[in-house]
């Protein structure tokens, strides 16, 4: 019974000895072709030294939800966060799949692509309700006002998820932040190319922020 | 030709979110593009979502979808109050929501206080000029 006790008191308050949380669910959600994978292996790649997923140039790569156990990071003054890393499939109003002929895809993949990818989306926004924290990975190169954007960060809002904004792809010419942080004045924005490793010292930092 | 139909508040106030949602769909699955006063909730945007992608076939590929809202960091004290009372008395009437189905709407660009409408002929018709 004092057990149970405790064990209610310290989930009460958050409270952990070892200054370390763990079971934290941090998602990475957004649109297709965002960069969620990718940035999902840069973390893998860095504090676990191995890829999580694989990412493409065609969208709807990632149909399923993956899920990384046991990711710990450390900051500059040593405090560690451990969480699952969740790599959600891009979320979309339309998918076509003679989009995907387009890309060089035969008929009947393009069909099983498309099939799998409505799929994803419906799990994705069914596992919003499953986050502790969330980053919404946006191409930083393209209009940040979609109502698919909106939408995601309404409902994270509605849900009091915590929200980081990752402006992604800033590596490129046409990447613009302020037009992101213009878009979500309410939430933290920070610029990198998860593809370069560029400034994602400071996205761990903003981590810590939000993975509270 | 492209076919608009407007949805006043007062078609769906009454109705739940499940029949709200599945109205507004069917209406877009019909080949029309709607303009319904007012917004959806946050969680109905996520439903539509949700939902057209179960709907998603050979014969029908999504939606495009838009809000425009008045920005509240535009508006003063007053102003905030009047329609916060407005919304609690007559339900959330501001602004409109534009769903049009995705072979017929190419995209929707929202600038952010006007929305822009490129309907796939349009887009052909400019490929072809140039």
């Amino acid at each position: 019974m004092v057990k149970g006790f405790l064990k209610g008191l310290f989930k009460k308050f958050n409270f952990n000895l070892l200054n370390k949380k763990s079971h934290v669910k941090l998602g990475l959600y957004g649109p297709p072709n965002g960069g969620k994978s990718t940035l999902a292996n840069r973390i893998c790649t860095d504090w676990l030294g191995e890829e999580m997923s694989t990412v493409s140039h065609i969208a709807h790569e990632t149909r399923e939800i993956n899920v990384k156990e046991q990711v710990n990071i450390k900051n500059k003054k040593g405090k560690e966060l451990t969480f699952s890393l969740v790599d959600t499939p891009g979320i979309a109003t339309k998918i076509d799949f003679e989009e995907f002929i387009k890309k060089g895809m035969s008929k009947v993949e393009s069909k099983k692509r498309a099939k799998e990818a409505t799929k994803g989306v419906i799990d994705a926004i069914k596992w919003l309700d499953n986050m502790d924290s969330v980053v919404v990975v946006l191409d930083a190169t393209k209009d940040p006002y979609s109502q698919v954007n909106i939408t995601i960060i309404g409902n994270l809002q509605a849900r009091n998820i915590p929200v980081l904004i990752a402006a992604n792809k800033v590596d490129l010419k046409k990447s613009s932040i302020d037009v992101v942080k213009a878009a979500f004045p309410q939430y933290p924005v920070i610029g990198i190319s998860a593809k370069y490793g560029k400034n994602v010292d400071e996205f761990y930092e903003h981590l810590f922020k939000i993975a509270k | 030709m492209v076919t608009f139909q407007f949805i006043p508040y007062q078609e769906i106030q009454q109705l739940s979110s499940a029949k709200r949602v599945n109205k507004l769909l069917n209406i877009v699955k019909e080949d029309r593009i709607v303009i319904m006063e007012g917004r959806l909730r946050k969680e109905e945007e996520a439903d539509l979502i949700e939902i057209t992608m179960e709907e998603i076939s050979p014969k029908f590929k999504g939606i495009e979808l838009s809000v425009i809202y008045p920005d509240k960091t535009k508006q003063d004290t007053l102003q905030v109050v009047r329609n916060t009372m407005a919304t609690i008395l007559l339900g959330d009437r501001q602004g409109f929501t534009i769903i049009g189905p995705a072979s017929i709407v190419k995209k929707i660009e929202r600038n952010p206080d006007k929305i822009e409408l490129f309907t796939r002929e349009i887009a052909r018709s400019k490929l072809k000029r140039r």
